[in-house]
């Protein structure tokens, strides 16, 4: 199952873990999953209103500032990060 | 005479248009002076805007009135912070991309309540001249309450500290974002603290357990100016169908569309931006201040407008970098292998939420392996005009403070500070201290690079001189890109892209489109058009336009080659699979008679189907970071404590150097930024929060008399995320200067420099403290 680590202001809904293993196979599955595993940590990372990740979050797959957001794929084995978006310039 | 080769190319791979140095495309009409920049359209019947500006950096509105102006013989209009849209004040992100939040955008545009900074626009006159606009806003009747002003981070921090925002957000629930402001009906009380964040990485405490050294140090600088040479400038005229058109100088012409749309209460699709020339931005032209205001004064006066900048507006009211507090701590074990690191970073906003201080963290161990990490950030809102990026954004301020702990660890352990930094450099699969893991990266070949110049084992003999090292970490950004090429008749390529040029882009963009084409680079006419004849394309920021735009001008020629390859195959009445392309021609796999040049393809389009258009549009992934180190000499004078630098060697991983010469030119002034942030450039501020050297007469700039000849290594690990290997080149060149200059004044004269500018009398004095004599 692909890892997701945890950022530090969201490890209170994870019971101090750092780093969590959820199912899904796209960025959306794995936060809603991440949701059924953790309730209230969907509100962290999505915007209902806008159907995406919450503005100023950007997620990494397996190294790599993805550019499709909700829609990017995860594989079995990968890891996801979700970091502080960085304006003026740079992904982070 | 030199006795090395200035200006290396370490080329991994050659091509036949890419890496070469052509002529840029629109050098002639710029040295000649036909280009056009964004003040020098003028309009039938143009009115002239000009803005009054607050002669405070805290007060409260009390009362505005603008009768008396509006009654001055040749005003034709006047607005307020009242004529603005007031949008949400939640963070959001727009339709087109960037995280804003647009209540804040339409306030530092222009104030409504409260002025936040000396500078802060109050209102706008349109006239018939520039002086009768000028004399108009002398008529402009403003009372005001003062209030104190907070001009300095950890002031603002303080609990009792008067609030700049009396509803700003902190973070503390998940539903208001950073930079937010707290809905009407929540009773929490506001903050001066915008964001706050943190990184966290292994055990730091058991990582400090396992070092044998330990390095703490803080260090600060204060807000610089980006320093372009063309202020910011907008023209607006409406039309009778209720479209707007917008001409300004900008980093993205898409952005001031989205923007002033929003500012403005209109739809996207009744806006067209025109990009005009830029006369430098360094991300501060990523940002708007002047076309929403020329959009309404020019609706209210029913006439085309101009608002344009002077040099002290630029200063007062457009957006430096913050000032910042850095603090790091360091260890490492006798062997040289770092086990901890900690960094805190302070950052200032401005006015507004959204200071670097997200880059800065992010990138201040980047270019490092450490097991144990932790990094925090806060961005706090002060009175001072709102921050804009400026060329790899917190990243600089963030290297002087952990460069300088890394060349005192490596002293400290008695190693050489190239080889400590072999010793713990990042490279592909390293655990960031931020979590992801580093892609591919050419940081030891850049080091190895550096270990082997000639600069860095010359002799540097004398009293008060000394060499210094450090290196430069820059994460590079991507986006969403547009290009569409035609062809002429007689065979040249009309290229039509989307990213305002600052760095030579039209250039390196084209060659990777005559690449792949095969044909001559002064066959293709690169043109940045505006927002209603090409696709969306994201700003020019994040050293990114070679590598999105080139990704779309490579698709786009991959798009005429296979059309072409049809067209081929169509005219001898062949199978599509026995038809190649090669170096610019079409030929029959089998049959050499078979044969047409692209010349003679463009000559057949018509007959053959129609004309050939090349489009794509793309958001491609991986730009990959980029990573420098920088070798410099210096003197100390130490009776004035002028610094002078006397040789300079920047290095540099482009991955692969479309246009060398431009990558070289943009180390260059990279490097001339730094050593002016470095040496001079500070906003100096009084008590009142007045900057007191908004003039270049008086905010010291480098100029070439100040600057010896800069030498750069361009080395090349492709990136491969990207077809000819391109990493972003623009920024990373201005985060090591900072703190190569401290460490080089440190070997010279044996004091440690932790605080921006280094100028004479910051030199002098820690030269007087240092040896004991405070008088």
């Amino acid at each position: 199952m692909p890892e997701v680590w945890i950022p530090p202001r969201m490890q209170a809904l994870t019971g101090g873990k750092q780093q969590v293993q959820v199912a899904g196979r796209t960025v959306r599955q794995v936060v809603n999953n991440l949701d059924q595993e953790f309730p209230g940590i969907k509100e962290y990372l999505y915007d209902a209103e806008a159907d995406d990740l919450v503005a100023g979050i950007a997620v990494i797959v397996d190294g790599e500032v993805s550019q499709m957001g909700l829609l990017e794929r995860v594989g079995e084995n990968s890891e996801v990060h979700f970091l502080p978006a960085i304006g003026g310039g740079m992904k982070p | 005479m030199l006795d090395y080769q200035p200006n290396i190319v370490l080329s991994t791979q050659e091509y036949n248009v890419v890496g070469k140095r052509p002529i840029r495309p629109d050098g002639a009409d710029k040295v000649t002076g036909k280009a056009m920049y964004g003040a020098d359209i003028n309009l039938p019947g143009m009115l002239h805007g000009r803005v009054l500006r607050s002669p405070h950096a805290h007060a409260r509105i009390k009362s505005l009135n603008t009768s008396r102006a509006a009654a001055y013989p040749g005003v034709k209009a006047v607005i307020t912070g009242a004529d603005l849209v007031q949008p949400s004040g939640r963070a959001s992100e727009l339709v087109e991309g960037a995280m804003t939040n647009m209540r804040f955008l339409s306030n530092n545009v222009m104030a409504t309540d409260k002025v936040l900074y000396k500078g802060h626009a109050v209102a706008a006159v349109a006239a018939t001249s520039p002086h009768v606009a000028e004399e108009a806003l002398s008529l402009i009747d403003v009372e005001y309450e003062v209030l104190p002003p907070v001009m300095d981070a950890k002031d603002a921090m303080n609990k009792d500290a008067p609030l700049i925002h009396e509803r700003l957000a902190a973070m503390s629930t998940a539903s208001i974002r950073a930079g937010g402001v707290l809905d009407d009906d929540d009773p929490s009380q506001g903050t001066n603290v915008a964001n706050h964040f943190e990184f966290t990485l292994g055990d730091l405490e058991e990582g400090f357990k396992q070092a044998d050294v330990i390095v703490e140090r803080d260090a600060s600088t204060v807000a610089v100016h980006q320093g372009y040479i063309e202020p910011h400038t907008g023209t607006a005229m409406w039309h009778a169908d209720g479209n707007l058109t917008i001409w300004s100088s900008s980093q993205g012409h898409f952005m001031v569309r989205e923007n002033t749309a929003r500012l403005v209460g209109v739809p996207i699709s009744k806006v067209k931006a025109i990009p005009m020339e830029i006369g430098g931005g360094f991300g501060a032209k990523l940002a708007i201040y002047c076309e929403p205001l020329a959009a309404l004064l020019a609706k209210k006066a029913d006439a085309p407008v101009k608002v344009t900048m002077n040099r002290t507006e630029v200063f007062e009211a457009s957006g430096p970098t913050s000032g910042t507090n850095v603090r790091v701590k360091l260890g490492a074990t006798k062997d040289g292998k770092l086990t901890a690191a900690e960094a805190h970073l302070i950052f200032e906003a401005g006015a507004f939420p959204g200071s670097p201080v997200p880059g800065g963290a992010q990138c201040i161990m980047g270019a490092y392996d450490i097991p144990n990490a932790y990094i925090e950030g806060y961005d706090i809102v002060v009175n001072r005009p709102k921050t804009s990026a400026y060329r790899a954004p917190g990243s600089p301020a963030a290297a002087f403070a952990m460069e300088g702990a890394i060349d005192e660890l490596a002293e400290k352990l008695g190693i050489d500070p190239i080889e400590f930094r072999l010793l713990n450099s990042a490279k592909e699969g390293t655990r960031r201290a931020t979590g992801p893991l580093m892609p591919k990266v050419g940081f030891i070949e850049t080091l190895e690079a550096a270990k082997a110049h000639p600069h860095y084992s010359a002799q540097l003999e004398g009293p008060y001189r000394g060499r210094g090292v450090a290196s430069g970490f820059w994460g590079n950004n991507t986006g969403p890109s547009s290009a569409v090429a035609t062809i002429t008749p007689d065979g040249v390529v009309n290229l039509a892209e989307g990213s305002p040029d600052i760095g030579g882009t039209r250039a390196s963009v084209a060659q990777q489109l005559a690449e792949v084409l095969g044909i001559p680079f002064e066959d293709v006419r690169p043109q940045v058009v505006d927002t209603d004849s090409i696709g969306f394309t994201s700003n020019t920021g994040g050293s990114g336009v070679t590598f999105k735009t080139g990704w779309a001008c490579y698709t786009a020629a991959q798009d005429i080659k296979q059309q072409m390859l049809e067209r081929a195959a169509k005219i001898w009445d062949v199978s599509l699979d026995d038809v190649e392309y090669v170096d610019g021609v079409l030929q029959h796999k089998s049959d050499p008679e078979l044969r047409l040049t692209f010349k003679q393809m463009a000559a057949r389009q018509n007959p053959t189907g129609g004309p050939i258009v090349g489009r794509a549009g793309v958001n491609p992934g991986g730009a990959g970071p980029a990573l420098a180190f920088h070798i410099v000499d210096v003197e100390v004078d130490p009776d004035t404590g002028k610094v002078t630098i006397l040789r300079y060697t920047a290095l540099q991983d482009a991955g692969k150097a479309i246009h060398p010469s431009y990558v070289e030119g943009q180390i260059q002034g990279a490097v001339a930024q730094g050593i002016g942030w470095a040496l001079n450039e500070e906003y100096f501020v009084n008590d009142q929060g007045h900057m007191m050297n908004s003039s270049f007469l008086d905010y010291r700039m480098p100029v070439s008399l100040d600057l010896p000849m800069i030498d750069t290594v361009i080395v090349e690990v492709a990136n491969p995320n990207h077809p000819y290997g391109v990493r972003g080149v623009g920024e990373v060149g201005i985060v090591p200067p900072m703190a190569a200059i401290s460490n080089a004044i440190y070997q010279a004269i044996g004091v440690r420099m932790t605080s921006l500018p280094m100028n004479p009398g910051k030199v002098l004095e820690a030269l007087w403290q240092s040896n004991g004599n405070t008088s």
